[in-house]
This record gives structure tokens, C-alpha cells and sequence, in this order.
């Protein structure tokens, strides 16, 4: 089967918005989601620097029982979630009567896990940890606890892949329905935003010190980068069978068109241009689209003097003719890891349905590799008809997402 | 502790916790059916009255526990014995 497969619904919670209108705003006006967490100094991190996200109040929205197992990426991945299905005009009532499967992106609950460990060496006796605890813990807190909240019968697991779960988990999402084994599909990520979650991360070294300036502090393809800022939030994507969409009245907001993936077979941590290349080659070959065609380019870029030279010379190796439009709106939300493929989805979508493309702001000077690419140093009134966006992880897991506009 | 103040606390964790209207904790009506309680709540209630009184209920405990008179009578023993303990 080769079904076309459409996106129907958008939600978001993060640093730069709890809603899509928010988000859009801060895309277009430029505005930085970062600031300190002193905690984070107060436990002995390098850096302290974070994205700001606020937390939902879910008393009034949710009964106990459903409250107690979020985590808290859960808890952004249901307030994201009720909004994509809200405008994807997807009612409780429909849902429970069909076919409606989710695939999250997720790769930890480090809060929920340590309050646990803490509390047991504490206690001395697991019982106290209380019902919930276990279904904060496990990496697919948002899949099964959302699966419970929204009654839903499809397909139903978490993409563990490092900061490219977000984004296989919509390629994967496209790929069920292509294929005809699904119709209705939750797709997205999630990201917790605590000290717990970072420390790890912090002790490589990868995160930006330039404390005393937040905002400037996520600077992807400029050539004083220092490091990337942790972020989070979450971030829904909701992907349908073309034909069902329209049966059931769906909104169509654009259609996805390729996705690509690959794994560098190479460094745990250092990105490969090979390989990216590949994802890229793959996602266009896939859409039967050639690099022309491509009219911006949301890039993965994170900040880090690696990470972002591989990817502008693997975006200059496949887009070095054509030369579209390149932000990373990580210089403005900083890394939002397992969420960030997802997001950066959103991100775009909101510039395609708007006519604009965001600003990769911080980048004052281009480094040898990005002065190859067309970076938008400013908000660049644009129309999108077709955006890639790509997401690369530890263990050189590769993934890039081609949609295009529905006319 | 009062045995009015231990029935006080109870019931202002159970609104607060449990959500359950106020108006509809009476003595003589069935705690399990009142707040609606499946498996996973009674580790929650274990959690709650371990936090408020500083003992631990033992599974077995509840067996006997219909009514929240019942509870009130249960929770007063128990902080009675921890007090002469």
C-alpha cells in the first residue's frame, strides 16, 4: 500500500509557549526560551543554563488516578496532546469508537526513577513510593499513560533514540500508514527539564557556560558556540490516512512526504557526515522530490562546535546547488532532546501555515562550514511549500522528515 | 492526638487527596465504594497515612476496614499503640 499520509493536528508546551499561537509569536519575533536554573549550580553542574518551562496545573483537567503516573514529560506530552487533538477536531467519543494508535519519542524519567531510588533508601520499603511511581519510572510513561487517558486502541509504544526519538517517532508514524497498518496516529516527543535529567550530559562538557547571557548562549553554526543548553518541553504531531481525514472532516495541514533514516555506524557521540548524508539522500529519494525542491531546512544544529560543522558540511554536500533557506530554532529553545524532532516539526508547520521562516538568532559570524550554507539571520518572510527537518542522536541514529504543503 | 483530630485529618486528606466531596464522607458509608478505590489506591492511601501518622498499614489491615468509621476506629488504634509503644 502507499497511502498519503497528512498531519490533521499540532500541540506544544515548551520554552517558548504553552500553546501554538505562543509559539508562533516567539518564532517570529525571535524570543530566546532560556535562562539560569541556580539549582542546577547548587548540585554542582558546569552550567546552569536551561530552557524555562512552566508547569501545567492538571488538578481540574485530569482525576487523581490519571495524575498520579505522569511524569513530568508526561504531563507536557498530555497538555501538547489535548491541544493537537482539540484542532485536529479529534472528540473523546470518536477516538474511543475507533482505530487510534500513539508513538511517542522518549528516553528517560530520570526525576521520577531517582525520587524513587531516594525514597526507597530512605524508607526502607517500597510500598511508600505509592502507586504512581511506576508509571512515572519507565521510558514509555507517555505512551501508556496517555493511551489510558485518551482510550486508545491502535498502535501503542515509545522511540527510544537518543534526540532523533521525536522525530523517528513521526517517520515511524508515517511509515504504519503508508503502509495501510494504521489510519489515526499520536505521534511526538517529550522531555523532561530537571536537574536529574542533565546531570549526565552536563559532565561531557557538551553545555554552553556563557552564563552571564542566557539568551545569547545557544548560538548553533556561529563561530563563538560554546555548547548547547538543555531544553524541553513537548510536542504532538497528529498523522492520518489521507482519505480517512477528509472522511471524518479533518483540518489538513500539510502531508508528509519522505523520511530517511540511517545509523553512522561510527562514534557514540561524535556525528558523521556520511551519515547524514545518507538520512538526507533517503528522505529526498523517498518523497521522489529533488534538493531544489526543498525550500527551508529546519536543521538539527544543537551549538556544539562538532555537531553543527558535520551537519552544515552534510547540508552543503546534498543542498550546496540549491542553497535553501537553513535556522536551527535551537538557538532559540535551546536542545530539546527526545522532544526536539517533533517540535522542530511543529516549528516548521507553523512557519509553512504562516509564511515565514524563523530566525536562527546568535549567529553573528559563520565558522568555515556554516558560511556555506544560507543561514536566516533574521525572520524572513517566506512562503514553505516543502520543509525538511532534520534529527540526529548519540549512537549516530539519523532521521530526516520531508512535509509538504497541502493545495 | 485527639481522636476528633485524627477524624479531621483524615477527612480533609481524603478531599484533598482523594477529591472526594466533603458532604459525602459519613461514618457510616463504605470507604471503598465513597472514594471509588481500586488496588493502586489502597498503595496510595498506605502512602498518605504513613505520611500524616507515621505508621504502615499492612495490606491484610484493610480486610477488616468497610465503613469509615471502620478507618477512623483502625487509624485511632494504631496511633493509640504507637504512643504507649
Amino acid at each position: 500500500m502507499n497511502n498519503r499520509v497528512v498531519i490533521t493536528g499540532l500541540g506544544i508546551w515548551g520554552c517558548l509557549g504553552k500553546n501554538l499561537d505562543e509559539v508562533k509569536e516567539s518564532l517570529y519575533t525571535g524570543k530566546s526560551g532560556i535562562g539560569m536554573d541556580m539549582e542546577r549550580k547548587a548540585w554542582g553542574y558546569r552550567s546552569g543554563l536551561t530552557g524555562i518551562v512552566e508547569a501545567p496545573q492538571l488538578k481540574g483537567l485530569l482525576d487523581r488516578r490519571a495524575r498520579v503516573g505522569l511524569s513530568e514529560e508526561a504531563e507536557y506530552a498530555y497538555m501538547a496532546t489535548i491541544e493537537a487533538m482539540k484542532n485536529a477536531k479529534m472528540e473523546m467519543d470518536w477516538v474511543e469508537k475507533n482505530e487510534v494508535g500513539i508513538l511517542y519519542g522518549n528516553d528517560s524519567s530520570a526525576k521520577a526513577v531517582s525520587e524513587a531510588i531516594d525514597t526507597i533508601r530512605a524508607k526502607k520499603d517500597t510500598t511508600l513510593l505509592g502507586s504512581g511511581s511506576i508509571f512515572q519510572s519507565m521510558n514509555c510513561t507517555v505512551t501508556m499513560n496517555l493511551s489510558t487517558i485518551f482510550k486508545l486502541k491502535g498502535i501503542n509504544f515509545t522511540i527510544s533514540a537518543a534526540c532523533a526519538s521525536g522525530s523517528h517517532s513521526i517517520g515511524l508514524g508515517y511509515l504504519m500508514i503508508k503502509w495501510g497498518l494504521q489510519k489515526h496516529i499520536i505521534c511526538g516527543g517529550a522531555q523532561e527539564v530537571n536537574p536529574f535529567a542533565f546531570g549526565s550530559f552536563d559532565g561531557l562538557s557538551a553545555f554552553s557556560i556563557r552564563e552571564n547571557d542566557p539568551t545569547k548562549a545557544s548560538r548553533p553554526f556561529d563561530r563563538d558556540r560554546d555548547g548547547l543548553v538543555p531544553s524541553g518541553g513537548a510536542a504532538t504531531v497528529i498523522l492520518e490516512d489521507y482519505e480517512s481525514a477528509v472522511k471524518r472532516g479533518a483540518p489538513i495541514l500539510a502531508e508528509v512526504i519522505g523520511y530517511g533514516f540511517s545509523s553512522n555506524g561510527d562514534h557514540i557521540s561524535n556525528s558523521n557526515v556520511d551519515g547524514q548524508v545518507r538520512s538526507l539522500n533517503m528522505a529526498l529519494d523517498g518523497a521522489g522530490i529533488k534538493a531544489a525542491d526543498i525550500d527551508y531546512i529546519n536543521a538539527h544544529a544543537t551549538s556544539t562546535p562538532g555537531g553543527d560543522r558535520t551537519e552544515a558540511q552534510a547540508i552543503d554536500m546534498v543542498f550546496g546547488e540549491t542553497r535553501p533557506l537553513v535556522s536551527s530554532t535551537k538557538s532559540m529553545t535551546g536542545h530539546e532532546c527526545w522532544m526536539a524532532g517533533a517540535s522542530e516539526i511543529v516549528y516548521s508547520m507553523l512557519m509553512m501555515q504562516n509564511n515565514f521562516v524563523a530566525p536562527n538568532i546568535n549567529f553573528e559570524n559563520p565558522d568555515e562550514a556554516s558560511a556555506k550554507l544560507n543561514i536566516a539571520t533574521k525572520t524572513t518572510e517566506k512562503n514553505i511549500d516543502v520543509f525538511l527537518s532534520n534529527s540526529f542522536g548519540f549512537g549516530g541514529t539519523n532521521s530526516s522528515l520531508i512535509v509538504k504543503k497541502i493545495k | 492526638m485527639t481522636q476528633e483530630e485524627i477524624i479531621s485529618k483524615i477527612n480533609e486528606f481524603l478531599v484533598e487527596e482523594f477529591e472526594v466531596d466533603a458532604e459525602k464522607i459519613i461514618p457510616t458509608s463504605n470507604l471503598r465504594e465513597t472514594l471509588d478505590l481500586d488496588s493502586l489506591d489502597y498503595v496510595d492511601l498506605v502512602v498518605i497515612i504513613e505520611s500524616n501518622f507515621g505508621f504502615k498499614v499492612v495490606a491484610e489491615d484493610f480486610i477488616n476496614i468497610h465503613t469509615f468509621q471502620d478507618f477512623y476506629d483502625y487509624v485511632n488504634r494504631k496511633v493509640a499503640e504507637k504512643a504507649t509503644a
